[in-house]
C-alpha cells in the first residue's frame, strides 16, 4: 500500500478515529457530511496536524507515529495537496505558484520554470502563466492548483473538495479532466468530497466518514447498493430501514413488519428503491405483500419526477411521475397506502 | 449615495464637528501664516537646520531599521508563540506608546547611562558604547518610542492573514524559513510597510525621550524637534521652517498610508 494510515486525534473536542489505505494508482474518495472530519483527516495525512494516536505510512515509510516518537513534517513528506479554495499564493504569478514546490526542493530556477510551464500546458492553462491567480476563473485556479500539487511528483496526492468551488457549467468538464490527470498520475490519490457524483466519477473506492468515524467503505457500486447509514442512503437516494429479521419477516423498531422474499436472521438493513414504492389512496388488494398506511409529509420535484415523503410506521420515499401526483391527488397531509413487492427489497446484515 | 433612512447629520452634531475641524485646522493655518517664505531658503540651509535635518534623517532611519530587525521577530513571537506571560510581554512592549516620552527618557537613563544605568557601564566597558550625549543615544531613544508601532501593526497583520497559505507552502516542501520569506512576509507586506512608516514617523518626531536621555547637542543629538524647541526663542523663522518640513513629512506618510487606513471607509 502506498498510503496506509490509522488516524487518531482530537481537536477542540472533536474526535477523529479513521483508517484509510490506498494503493498506488488507486483513487479513494472520502465522502461525508460537513463536520465529519474529512479535512482534518487530510491535514493529518499531509502532516499539517500531528496525530494523537495511530500511524501514517507513505510507501512503507512511517511518517507519523506518536507511540514511536516519529513525526516527519509536511515539507519532508512526499505528499501533494490540492486545498479547498485552492489557496494559490496571491502574490506570485501562476508560473511561480507551480514552480514553488520545485524551488523549495532546490531545483534550479530555470529547470523549475521549465517543468512548471510543461505542467501548465498539460492542464490546459499554458497561456496564463504570467498572470496573478486572482484574475483566473475558478476552473483555471483548480487546474493551476492541480499542477502545483503534481509537479513535484509526490507519492500521494490529496485533494480537498476540488470541485466544490466551481459552478455547474464548468464542473462537468473539470471533473472529466481531473479524472484524466489523476488517471495518469501513478501514486495513491485521496479525494475529499461531499458529492456522490464526484466520488462515483473519480474514485475506485469510497470511505464514508461520519462524526469522525468510518461509517462504511468499499467499492463505489457496493456502497451505493448497500448503504449502511442514513447519510449514505440519502446520498444514493434509497430508503433505508433497520430491523430484526426472523424467517420471512423483518420487525422494525416501530413494530411494523416487512415481509421478505428470502429468509434472514438477526439485525438487518432493508434498502428500498423509491421507484419500487407505489402509492394508493385506498388500501390496495393485490400481489404486493408489503402494504402500509401513512400520510404524505412533503414532496420534492426532481425533473419530470416527484419524490413523495410518506410518514407512518414504515417511513418511505416514493418516486412517481408528475402525472401520477395530479391524477391520484398526492398533496401534503393526504393519507395514503404504500406498497412494495417483497422481491424488490434488498436485505443485508447490519 | 444617500439612503432614505439616514439623511445627513443632525445640526448639533454638524456644529460641534465644525468646531473640532477648526481646532485641528487653525494651528496649521497659524504655522503657514507666520512662515517667513522670503527667507525660507536661508533658514533651511543654516548650519543648525542642516545639522538637525541630517541628524533626524540618519537617526530615524537607524531607528526604523532596528525596529524592523528586532520588531518583526517580536511581532511573530507574539502572534504565533504560545508561552506564559505573553500578554505581560505585549504590555511591556506597547508601554512606550502611552508612557510620557520624558519618563521614557529618564527610564532609559537608568538603564543605559554609563555611570548609573543597569547595563550602561557594562555596554561601555565591553563594546565601548556610550549613549548619553551621543548619536547612539538619540537612535536608542527613537527606537524605544517607535518600535511598538511596528510591532503592533505587524502582529495584527500576522493574526489576520490566512495561515492556510503557510500550510500550502509547507506541503510543497518549503521549510519554515522559506515559508516565512516567500509566503508570510509577502502576504503581510502591507502591514510591514505601514508599521515601518508609522515607526519612522514616530522616530522623526521624537522629542521628550531624546532630550532627556541623549541631550541637546547640535550635530550629535539635536534632531529637528529639539532644534525647533531651541530655535523658537532665537531664530523663530528657522523653527517655523523646520516645523513645516516635519508637517510636510507627516502629510506624506498619511497619504502613503491612505489606502490602508481610509480604504475601508471609502468603500462603505
Amino acid at each position: 500500500m502506498s498510503l496506509d494510515a490509522e488516524v487518531g486525534l482530537s481537536l477542540d473536542g472533536f474526535e477523529l478515529d479513521a483508517s484509510i489505505a490506498v494503493a498506488d494508482g488507486e483513487t479513494v474518495a472520502v465522502l461525508g457530511p460537513n463536520g465529519a472530519g474529512k479535512t482534518t483527516l487530510l491535514r493529518a495525512l499531509a502532516g499539517l496536524l500531528p496525530l494523537g494516536a495511530g500511524r501514517v505510512a507513505i510507501d512503507g515509510e512511517v511518517v507519523d507515529d506518536p507511540s514511536a516518537g516519529v513525526f516527519v513534517p509536511p515539507e519532508r513528506r512526499s505528499v501533494g495537496v490540492v486545498f479547498q479554495q485552492y489557496l494559490l499564493f496571491p502574490h506570485l504569478s501562476v508560473l511561480e505558484n507551480v514552480a514553488f514546490g520545485l524551488r523549495s526542493r532546490h531545483v534550479s530556477r530555470a529547470e523549475a520554470r521549465r517543468r512548471a510551464s510543461e505542467w501548465l500546458e498539460r492542464v490546459g492553462v499554458g497561456d496564463r502563466a504570467d498572470v496573478k491567480p486572482d484574475v483566473l476563473s475558478g476552473g483555471q485556479q483548480q487546474r493551476v492548483a492541480l499542477a502545483r500539487a503534481l509537479v513535484t511528483e509526490p507519492h500521494v496526492v490529496l485533494l480537498d473538495e476540488p470541485l466544490a468551488a466551481l459552478d455547474v457549467g464548468t464542473r462537468t468538464e473539470l471533473r472529466r479532466d481531473l479524472r484524466a490527470h489523476l488517471g495518469s498520475y501513478p501514486g495513491a490519490r485521496v479525494i475529499v468530497t461531499h458529492e456522490l457524483l464526484d466520488a462515483v466519477a473519480l474514485a475506485d473506492r469510497l470511505v464514508v466518514l461520519e462524526r469522525g468515524r468510518v461509517a462504511q467503505q468499499g467499492p463505489v457500486a457496493e456502497v451505493a447498493a448497500r448503504p449502511r447509514s442514513r447519510y449514505v442512503a440519502d446520498l444514493v437516494g434509497v430508503n433505508l430501514l433497520r430491523g430484526h429479521a426472523a424467517g420471512h419477516a423483518v420487525t422494525l423498531e416501530s413494530g411494523a413488519t416487512i415481509v421478505t422474499a428470502e429468509e434472514q436472521a438477526g439485525e438487518v438493513y432493508v434498502a428500498i428503491d423509491p421507484r419500487s414504492v407505489s402509492l394508493h389512496r385506498s388500501a390496495p388488494e393485490g400481489s404486493p405483500r408489503n402494504v402500509w398506511s401513512g400520510r404524505i409529509s412533503g414532496t420534492d420535484l426532481l425533473g419530470d419526477r416527484v419524490r413523495v415523503h410518506v410518514d407512518g410506521p414504515v417511513p418511505l420515499v416514493a418516486e412517481v411521475t408528475r402525472g401520477a401526483v395530479a391524477a391520484v391527488g398526492l398533496q401534503d397531509g393526504v393519507d395514503v397506502w404504500t406498497a412494495v413487492k417483497a422481491t424488490e427489497l434488498v436485505i443485508y446484515p447490519a | 449615495m444617500t439612503s432614505r433612512t439616514r439623511r445627513g447629520v443632525p445640526l448639533v452634531a454638524a456644529l460641534l464637528a465644525s468646531v473640532a475641524v477648526l481646532f485641528f485646522a487653525l494651528p496649521l493655518f497659524g504655522l503657514l501664516q507666520r512662515a517667513p517664505w522670503s527667507d525660507a531658503w536661508d533658514d533651511l540651509t543654516s548650519p543648525v537646520a542642516l545639522d538637525a535635518m541630517r541628524l533626524s534623517l540618519e537617526c530615524s532611519l537607524w531607528a526604523t531599521a532596528l525596529s524592523l530587525l528586532f520588531g518583526v521577530p517580536l511581532a511573530y513571537t507574539l502572534a504565533r508563540g504560545r508561552f506564559p506571560g505573553r500578554s505581560l510581554v505585549r504590555a511591556i512592549v506597547v508601554l512606550p506608546m502611552v508612557l510620557p516620552p520624558v519618563v521614557g527618557g529618564v527610564a532609559l537613563l537608568y538603564a543605559f547611562s554609563v555611570n548609573n544605568g543597569v547595563v550602561g557601564g557594562w555596554l561601555h566597558d565591553v563594546f565601548g558604547l556610550q549613549f548619553t550625549f551621543s548619536k547612539a543615544g538619540a537612535v536608542l531613544a527613537e527606537t524605544f518610542v517607535a518600535m511598538p508601532f511596528l510591532v503592533i501593526t505587524v502582529e495584527a497583520g500576522l493574526r489576520s492573514m490566512d495561515r492556510r497559505y503557510e500550510d500550502a507552502a509547507a506541503s510543497l516542501g518549503a521549510n519554515r524559513w522559506t515559508v516565512f520569506r516567500r509566503v508570510t512576509l509577502p502576504l503581510i507586506a502591507p502591514s510591514l510597510y505601514a508599521g515601518a512608516a508609522l515607526a519612522w514617523a514616530r522616530a522623526l518626531g521624537e522629542f521628550g525621550a531624546t532630550i532627556t536621555f541623549a541631550g541637546n547637542i547640535q550635530g550629535r543629538t539635536q534632531t529637528m524637534p529639539l532644534a525647533v524647541y531651541l530655535l523658537l526663542e532665537s531664530h523663530q523663522g528657522t523653527a517655523i521652517m523646520l516645523s513645516l518640513v516635519l508637517l510636510f513629512v507627516s502629510i506624506v506618510v498619511l497619504v502613503l498610508l491612505r489606502d490602508r487606513w481610509f480604504g475601508a471607509a471609502r468603500e462603505s
